[in-house]
């Protein structure tokens, strides 16, 4: 048969299907098991559409049984099965947690899931605010927005390009490494490898322990009923966060200050540990973007005119109306957006397949699952790791699904 | 201790000139209400005073300091929106403090005129929840707390009764009327289109049609001495009856051979070259009365009732209409539903006759 004609039987036969089966159990449920005829024609009705809306679900209900929830059941049970298929209780666990490999897609994992949320959303929230008023504001929402039409890997792709190294002698293709060549040492070198991230470093601590001192005053006025010593374990927790990071941004200001650029030699941007994890990030940030910027202008939209009009009249100035009146009042569509790219980085899998591989430690867990799966053919590990990305994710899950309902009330 | 004075101004946008030649000379103390039909640019007008929309020309003054280009924080003034613009994630001590916040006032100061404000509102009970949790008219009162914690010189309101229901309206119309009185230093200008708000709480109303400012007056001056026809129809409900006629007898008293074949006599004088001049006469639906002796050619208004609205103290009388001519109304003290389908002669005092020529009062030549 002609492969057309084939679609075309299939498409007449799935919807014909799908139109035979509604038709169908609808008579089988209104002739013949509850008729609207006889002595209990009145109950009878009731019954029926007691029973109709099951009808219509039934299908949905029975392929979402079968492709969502056994696979999950079939998952846990393969992931307490060994390479041969023998039982071994919980040793696959045991065995990947001592894997160096997993450690490092678990903490990668980590690393994406603070960064690349954050960078999507803020980034969002700024092309958002920024092209609310401008004339061209809608062209350059369209083309913040483009990425999303891409697919991982295209633009996987598309970023390759821009890290590619070539030999000193030759031109170079990467965007990348074409800039970097320009700098040779002398004072534009100093101004943007090391002033600037220097500044950028302190200002971003200073922002994140302004930040975490502002949301400490707010929840200490506004809960004053706030159970003690939970508040002073939250007290606690904040100052160890911002010590952390003090401490992290002393360490990388030192490395700053230390740090002997490589001027005049293109960089394999890939290979340098640690930092190629922040240029893979830049994919899905760059795609993300997009999303966050569309659904947070809308919302940005919706905030009311005349409370932006009377904070003016209070005398706020811009910054102040952008951070105590608009975001405070989409703040329920931020939480969203943020848990919605979170679930994405949590599965994050093809833009590091086809950017490393996994390889110079930028392994994930969705692509260690993928290597253990399909590589090593071990199915017991891999299920093991499919069923921590699972874990990892369900709760955040919950939460946005939670936050999704809240916003639609 | 401030005095606004409006000076030809007006706004455009675009092409289009929504007012223009605005002259207003507002003095400390007073009560100022713009009225005007929905869309003339009362709400404007009062943004261009609040510096939330720019003037497109002419000048405006706070105290005989150029105000146009200032803006709106450093103007003195506070505003109550019609949709109330409370800060929906602030409590209410939030949102009556913000400004005082964002001015950096200290804690001590802050409390003092947070807690003073809603003493004089009583909102005390309220302050520390959410403006969602509270109803209509409480809401108001925390935007009018609101400006009074920011102490301004001028007060602005758009019209901030309209979202209320009747009973919860007249209420807060008499707590603003109050709120007035406890604070006669300052200025307020209130936008409304309802004109029974205007007339109870103005010391002045300025009526604004096409774009600018058809006459400006106390309330009574309004009702008695209209300078046009339109302000004549827009103040007072059901609004003034106009007649065309032809001025026949002139002096002191003037003599209205009107064309539905009456007469009028109005106590507006005009001068022996006014003669034959067309006119209109107006006269308020409360003004006209019973004329059971006279000859339809003596009377205002002899017609048919053809609708009668008993209201109890009064009565209001539709007549059918002549031909193209508007139809007349008028209120008759007392229940009078029996005059229904009967043919009524009217007159009027001459007195509360108003005499119209090109839509200009012939008071004011
Ligand atoms: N941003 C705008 N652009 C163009 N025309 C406007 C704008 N805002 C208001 N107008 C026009 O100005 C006129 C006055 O509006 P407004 O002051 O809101 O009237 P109102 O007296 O009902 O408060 C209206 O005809 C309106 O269409
Ligand atoms: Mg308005």
């Amino acid at each position: 048969m002609h492969p057309a004609l084939q679609a075309f039987v299939v498409i007449l036969v799935g919807v014909g299907g799908c139109v035979g089966y509604f038709y169908a159990s609808n008579l089988v449920l209104d002739k013949i098991l509850f008729p609207a005829r006889g002595p209990h024609a009145g109950r009878n009705i009731n019954r029926a559409s007691a029973i109709r809306p099951w009808l219509f679900l039934f299908p949905a209900l029975a392929l979402l049984c079968l492709y969502l929830a056994y696979p999950v059941f079939a998952t846990a049970w393969l992931s307490l099965h060994g390479r041969s298929g023998q039982f071994v209780g919980g040793a696959n666990y045991i065995a990947m947690f001592g894997e160096p490999k997993f450690a490092e897609s678990l903490k990668n994992n980590m690393l994406w899931l603070v960064v690349v949320p954050a960078a999507s959303t803020a980034f969002g929230l700024l092309a958002a605010q920024l092209t609310d008023r401008i004339k061209w504001g809608n062209i350059a929402k369209s083309l913040i927005f483009m990425p999303m039409a891409i697919s991982f890997v295209g633009a996987s792709v598309i970023f390759k390009l821009i890290y590619d190294a070539r030999d000193a002698e030759v031109a170079q293709i990467g965007l990348l490494n074409a800039l970097w060549l320009k700098f040779d040492g002398g004072p534009g070198s100093f101004l943007f490898l090391k002033l600037l991230p220097f500044l950028l470093v302190i200002a971003f601590v200073v922002l994140a322990v302004a930040l975490a001192g502002y949301a400490a005053q707010a929840v200490a006025q506004t809960r004053k009923d706030f159970n003690g010593r939970l508040l002073a374990g939250g007290i606690v927790f904040a100052l160890l966060v911002v010590l952390y990071a003090i401490w992290g941004a002393v360490g990388s200001l030192w490395g700053l200050v230390m740090w002997a650029p490589p001027f005049g030699q293109p960089q394999n941007w890939l290979q340098l540990p640690f930092w190629n994890n922040f240029f893979l990030m830049a994919v899905l940030v760059w795609i993300q973007t997009g999303f966050a910027m569309v659904i947070l202008s809308a919302a940005l939209r919706g905030v009311p005119e005349d409370t932006i009009e009377a904070a003016i009249i209070d005398g706020a100035n811009p910054f102040q109306i952008f951070f105590k009146i608009k975001v405070p009042q989409i703040m329920g569509t931020i939480v969203v957006v943020w848990t919605t790219i979170t679930i994405t980085v949590l599965k994050v899998f093809d833009i590091v397949l086809a950017m490393t591989n996994g390889q110079w430690e930028t392994q994930v867990l969705a692509n260690y699952m993928y290597d253990k799966l399909f590589r090593s053919l071990d199915w017991g590990m891999g299920s093991a790791s499919a069923m921590i990305i699972m874990l990892l994710v369900t709760p955040i899950l919950v939460w946005n699904v939670w936050n999704v309902r809240k916003e639609m009330k | 201790m401030a005095d606004l004075v409006l000076k030809d101004v007006e706004k455009a946008y675009g092409e289009v000139k929504v007012l223009k030649d605005i002259n207003l000379d507002i003095k400390t103390g007073e009560l100022i209400v713009f009225v005007g039909p929905s869309g003339c640019g009362k709400s404007t007008l009062l943004r261009m005073i609040a510096g939330l929309e720019k003037i497109s020309g002419g000048e405006f003054s706070i105290d005989g300091v150029r105000m146009n280009d200032v803006p709106p924080a450093q103007r003195g003034i506070a505003m109550v929106f019609q949709s109330y613009a409370l800060y929906p994630h602030m409590t209410v001590r939030e949102n009556m403090s913000f400004a005082l916040r964002i001015a950096k006032k200290s804690q001590a100061e802050i409390d003092k005129a947070v807690d003073k404000a809603a003493k004089i509102l009583q909102l005390t009970p309220y302050l520390d929840r959410l403006p969602k949790a509270l109803s209509g008219g409480q809401r108001q009162r925390v935007a009018i707390g609101r400006s009074i914690v920011r102490d301004p010189k001028v007060y602005l309101f758009d019209e901030p009764l309209s979202n209320l229901d009747a009973a919860l309206r007249v209420a807060t119309r008499i707590e603003i009327a109050q709120l007035k009185e406890a604070m006669p230093q300052s200025t307020m200008v209130y936008v409304t289109h309802d004109q029974v708000e205007a007339m109870t709480l103005a010391s002045r109303i300025v009526v604004l049609a096409g774009g600018g400012i058809a006459q400006v007056g106390s309330p009574l001056e309004l009702y008695e001495r209209p300078q046009n026809e339109f302000v004549a129809q827009f103040i007072g409900s059901p609004s003034m009856n106009l007649m065309a006629g032809e001025i026949t007898g002139t002096g002191a008293k003037t003599t209205v051979r009107l064309a539905n074949g009456g007469m009028a006599v109005s106590a507006v004088p005009t001068n022996a070259a006014d003669k034959g001049l067309p006119v209109n006469i107006g006269v308020r639906p409360e003004d006209l009365v019973e004329a059971a002796g006279k000859s339809p050619a003596e009377a205002i208004f002899t017609g048919e009732v053809e609708i009668t609205e008993a209201l109890g103290e009064v009565t209001l009388l539709y007549f059918r209409r002549q031909g193209e001519a508007a139809q007349v109304v008028a209120k008759l003290p007392g229940i009078r539903p029996e005059l229904r389908r009967r043919t009524v002669s009217l007159g009027a005092d001459p007195k509360k006759v108003h005499l119209f020529a090109n839509g200009t009062s012939l008071l004011y030549r």
